[in-house]
């Protein structure tokens, strides 16, 4: 049959996602667009750490011990790893939400608003839960339609929403959040402990060649610019570490400091603070590996060339592509009309279908069961 | 209302007539947790305690996936010691928990919400922001209907 003979590109839902993200290994590696920085952090480490492996270490190695290269190229890797995993992992980016829970929001917005007069402005869009005794607003996000959850934050050079956003660090080419974070504390910390270890080694090395008779080698030049760079790099990445450390002392995030949400002024507190500097550090440090909720390497199947063997995968394809279409290209969340939500509900997608996107192939409601079943499978053995 | 017997049914008779979001509870910090607030959408569809079973017990889950204590600390010290490289060979005790969400969601989509009708969608598959519910009407039905949920459907 010419439907099965006919190979099928494997569409993946990276390729689909919005926001400005860069995707790298079909779906693994997960960036921001701008990477030159993350470039030059990549050869500053391993510039200056190649020049230390290369012209002090043979010399260290020799003059004082073997296990001075050792612990270097532990920490080295160490060092690369977390950078590495860092940059390449999805910092705990919440997808946007699919048209139906858009509509459903909206219409509790509109609901809890009432009637708004004409030519008046609709009052913001905040939803007050109290966490801990401690009343933290929600607020809605108008790119991904949702209210985001407490500490996410929406990150606009990435063009996500974030869950416990950080900051978006253009040295790891990454934001980093919820599910990074750790790694790029390690990162910081294992970076300020080389930059310590290899500046040391370095004044050692020199001190210990104005003490040597035999003073002829290159090797001096080299030492004056892994110095040079260790100086320079030591009061940004300790001062950032320590900075972090503090951070996680409190379970605050960047942003909250940033932004002062905890301050203290108006007796507002850190309702996620646990008031004790071991357990936060712990839930920081040692908490559970968050999974990604983005399914990057999940497969979409698309029919480029062969006619669709059913309605079933065809439509299948147009359910999955559902988070994909979803682009800020459609304009605000539709309500067809004011009425009552009984009345609102059978036209969400009837209402939904007329004034979508073109891209947008999908109508909400599928006429064929069918065209619901396969997806649905797929969603019940995910 | 008609009576699916099981998941084949819904699919061939069914057509989607709503959604319902069960939207997640904040009050106790950022940790998984749904509300369990019977939704009036679902009012001639399930009977409440059913429904405020499912929620409490993927809350549950989620909130044995995400406990922070001798496990999980054990989990990242050893994972730091080997730079993170033992998550290629072992799985996360998260991700073996969200295992265990999909078998549970599986078995009460097949046991309890498809003869009603009902489907609920993973909440990973929506970000763990909601717990969708999707009502289905019968094909030949017209609009929603307030039959109890034990009447059974003509044949189809």
């Amino acid at each position: 049959m010419s439907a099965v003979m006919i190979s099928r590109k494997v569409t993946r839902k990276w390729e689909k996602l919005p926001g400005k993200n860069t995707f790298c290994c079909d779906g693994r590696v997960m960036m921001a667009r701008q990477k030159g920085v993350f470039y030059l952090t990549l050869f500053l480490i391993v510039g200056t750490c190649s020049l230390f492996f290369a012209f002090e270490c043979p010399y260290l190695a020799v003059h004082l011990s073997p296990a001075i290269p050792v612990f270097a190229v532990l920490l080295f890797v160490f060092v690369m790893a977390m950078l590495l995993r860092t940059s390449f992992s999805d910092p705990g980016v919440l997808p946007r939400a699919l048209p139906e829970e858009a509509n459903f929001i909206e219409m509790e917005i509109e609901a809890a608003n009432g009637n708004v007069l004409a030519g008046q402005r609709p009052p913001p869009r905040i939803k007050n839960v109290q966490i801990n005794n401690q009343i933290v607003k929600l607020k809605y996000c108008y790119t991904c339609k949702i209210f985001r959850p407490p500490r996410a934050s929406h990150c606009s050079i990435c063009d996500n929403c974030v869950d416990r956003f950080d900051h978006h660090c253009p040295w790891v080419g990454n934001c980093v959040g919820k599910r990074n974070y750790r790694y790029f504390y390690l990162f910081t910390l294992s970076l300020s402990l080389l930059t310590i270890y290899i500046f040391a080694f370095d004044i050692v090395h020199v001190v210990l060649h104005i003490f040597d008779i035999f003073v002829v080698s290159l090797t001096p030049r080299c030492t004056v610019l892994e110095v040079l760079v260790c100086f320079f790099t030591l009061w940004s990445v300790v001062g950032l570490t320590g900075f972090h450390t503090y951070l996680i002392s409190l379970n605050q995030t960047t942003n909250e400091d940033i932004k002062g949400s905890w301050s203290g002024k108006n007796r507002v507190q850190n309702p996620y603070s646990h008031k004790n500097i071991i357990k936060n550090c712990c839930e920081v440090l040692c908490g559970p590996t968050y999974p990604s909720v983005l399914d990057r390497r999940g497969v979409m199947l698309e029919d480029s060339s062969s006619p669709a063997p059913s309605d079933a995968s065809a439509a299948s394809t147009n359910k999955n592509s559902n988070p994909v279409s979803q682009t800020t290209k459609s304009s605000a969340p539709l309500i067809p009309n004011e009425h009552t939500p009984d009345e609102a509900k059978p036209g969400i997608g009837a209402g939904q279908k007329s004034a979508s996107s073109p891209k947008e192939e999908k109508p909400l409601s599928p006429t064929s069961p069918n065209a619901i079943a396969p997806a649905v499978i797929k969603e019940s053995t995910h | 209302m008609a009576d699916f017997h099981n998941l084949q049914e819904l699919r061939h008779s069914a057509s989607l007539a709503n959604k319902v979001f069960i939207q997640r509870d904040y009050t106790d910090g950022t940790i998984c947790k749904f509300q369990t607030k019977f939704p009036s959408e679902l009012d001639s569809r399930i009977e409440r305690t059913l429904f405020e079973d499912t929620v409490k017990t993927l809350n549950n889950y989620y909130a044995e996936a995400e406990k922070i204590g001798g496990q999980s600390y054990l989990e990242g010290c050893l994972a730091c010691l080997t730079v993170y490289l033992i998550f290629l060979c072992i799985e996360t005790r998260y991700e073996k928990v969200l295992k265990k969400i999909s078998r549970y969601i599986q078995e009460q989509n097949e046991k309890i919400y498809a003869p009603r009708g009902l489907l609920i969608t993973d909440p990973i598959e929506r970000g763990m922001r909601v717990i969708e519910i999707s009502v289905y009407e019968d094909r030949g039905s017209s609009g929603s209907s307030s039959g109890s949920s034990t009447t059974s459907s003509s044949g189809r």
